[in-house]
């Protein structure tokens, strides 16, 4: 403690780079989590229509059904009877029931509504799922639309590579920030350890001081850096919810158990840039 | 001490050489000093002094021979054990190598600290040995607002106060007034009486031309004279 205190300036230079650091990575984490809210909202109406050819026995349909939900990726499979689809399609096209009124025959076939599990929604899994189903003999054809969104999921995945590629650069740039900002104050004690070593210290008793200044810098950075995050994600949903309607965008701060990993990163951060500087520093010194 | 008493080595150097390059600070030192014995360790400006306390405590690590401390040899010290070894040890130094940023009371007691003892214990022994000192007022101020005189006098607490078996000390008097380094010396005249071996490397002509202790006399390197005060006079 009273270390940190000799070395106020490095100190503070030490937590405002963890803080800034934590800061941007963070805003990354909120940008995604709200990113894959708002996916997941989408994805939820995802599904495939299977339409069955008139030609199936209704003997057959049930086996058609089993063989559906048996594919992998599938979560629910429904059954459309050609009947229901005609009520549903009179129900959404109630100006020009007249014209539906008037049919003396259903044109509509028999169809599956096919859901998918979530975790499974990405584009090319939809896509195969659609080639697989549209392959089988008693579908006639398949429709998948809101397709754009697998596209978007590609966007999606390539920010998450940039992000998480940007993350690891961060954390290099901050462990050698740290342990830099720790060796200089190393430095500056370094009559006093090798005084301390004279009268049979340890390495273990030197590098206390210095362990316990990483731990609370890192801690201290890190949260600073939350707080940060916190009152810019305020100003801004406060600004978007003036703006939109809090159903189409509702932004949502990191949930608790982020913000907790987040600080024991940033103590973590902390511990290793001691560990590497003290590493070096008793090796030389 | 009669020459009839028995001795028994607590430091032994067996052909001992420390190079540095080319140099020989020390060559082929080979010398005993007994349990409770008082030696001064002499000779000009570079003879070797300094290495040879430095490499009593393994401040430095010997080229070739052997050294035996309090039973143990230095080379099989394992790294891990060399503070356990800094504790055999009291060392003081000519500029005194205090902590600035610490008291004078928390250089003494950072000894303690180090080898562990219970808060209480550091403080009365702290305390205990900064009034021998006669530092007991000044000890919570620090170095730099201290005399020589009294920085050495907390550098000699600090020295004594883990009670180890052999006190060090590089020229302890050399930037001391006569009145001084009477008193430093008088301070380890009473921790001898404890039972404590005394190493002293000095080549204050007084201090010695008063004494009736064993002089050991370096040069190049090279032990010269084991002998008393008045081999040493032969020699100059
Ligand atoms: N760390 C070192 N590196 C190189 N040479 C050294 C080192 N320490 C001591 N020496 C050399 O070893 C010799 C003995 O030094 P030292 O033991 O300090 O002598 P003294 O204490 O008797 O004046 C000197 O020639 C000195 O220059
Ligand atoms: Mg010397």
């Amino acid at each position: 403690m009273k270390d940190m205190a000799d070395n106020l300036f490095i100190t503070l230079v030490t937590i405002m780079t963890i803080a800034l650091s934590i800061l941007i990575a963070s805003a990354g984490g909120l940008l995604f989590v709200n990113a894959g809210d708002v996916m997941n909202g989408w994805k939820k109406g995802i599904r495939i229509m299977a339409y069955i050819t008139p030609e199936t026995r209704e003997s057959d349909v049930a086996g058609l059904r089993e063989t559906l939900a048996k594919m992998s990726g599938v979560r629910d499979v429904r059954f459309i009877s050609r009947q229901e689809g005609l009520e549903s399609l009179k129900a959404q096209m109630k100006r020009q029931m007249s014209l539906i009124d008037n049919l003396d025959i259903n044109p509509l076939p028999d169809a599956f509504e096919i859901f998918m599990n979530p975790e499974e929604q990405t584009f090319e899994k939809i896509e195969t799922l659609a080639a697989r189903v549209s392959a089988l003999d008693s579908v006639d054809d398949v429709e998948y639309g809101q397709a754009w969104i697998g596209r978007f999921t590609q966007v999606f995945n390539l920010f998450k590579f940039i992000g998480i590629t940007m993350g690891i650069l961060f954390f290099m740039v901050t462990v050698f920030i740290i342990s830099n900002t720790i060796r200089l104050a190393l430095y500056s004690r370094r009559d006093e350890i090798q005084i301390m070593r004279l009268v049979g210290a340890t390495d273990g008793f030197i590098q206390v001081p210095s362990y316990i200044a990483g731990l609370i810098q890192g801690a201290v950075g890190g949260m600073v850096g939350l707080i940060a995050l916190y009152i810019g994600y305020l100003a801004i949903s406060a600004n978007i919810e003036k703006n939109f309607s809090s159903y189409v965008i509702h932004i949502r701060f990191l949930p608790w158990n982020v913000v907790l990993g987040i600080i024991v990163y940033s103590v973590f951060v902390g511990w290793l840039g001691c560990f590497l500087s003290l590493r070096q520093f008793l090796k030389n010194n | 001490m009669s020459e009839l008493t028995k001795k028994h080595p607590i430091v032994r150097m067996f052909h001992v050489y420390k190079r540095y390059g080319a140099k020989n600070a020390l060559a082929d030192v080979s010398l005993d000093i007994d349990f409770n014995e008082w030696v001064f360790v002499t000779g000009p400006s570079g003879a070797g002094k300094s290495t040879l306390l430095k490499l009593m405590y393994r401040g430095e690590t010997v080229s070739e021979g052997q050294i035996l401390v309090d039973g143990s040899n230095l080379i099989r010290v394992p790294q891990g054990q060399v503070p356990m070894l800094r504790r055999k040890f009291g060392v003081i130094f000519q500029d005194f190598k205090l902590i600035q940023t610490k008291t004078a009371y928390e250089n003494v007691a950072l000894v303690l600290e180090v080898a562990g003892l219970k808060p209480q214990l550091v403080r009365k022994k702290a305390q205990n040995v900064l009034r021998q000192a006669g530092m007991e007022d000044k000890m919570n101020q620090y170095p730099p607002s201290l005399s020589g005189g009294e920085q050495q006098r907390v550098a000699v607490a600090r020295a004594i106060v883990g009670d180890p078996k052999i006190i060090l000390a590089d020229e302890p008097t050399g930037s001391l007034d006569s009145r001084s380094a009477a008193i430093i010396m008088d301070l380890l005249k009473g921790y001898q009486s404890r039972g404590a071996t005394i190493i002293i490397a000095t080549h204050d002509k007084e201090i010695l031309s008063r004494t009736n202790q064993r002089i050991i006399y370096l040069e190049n390197g090279r032990v010269m004279d084991h002998g008393m005060r008045t081999d040493v006079e032969r020699n100059e």
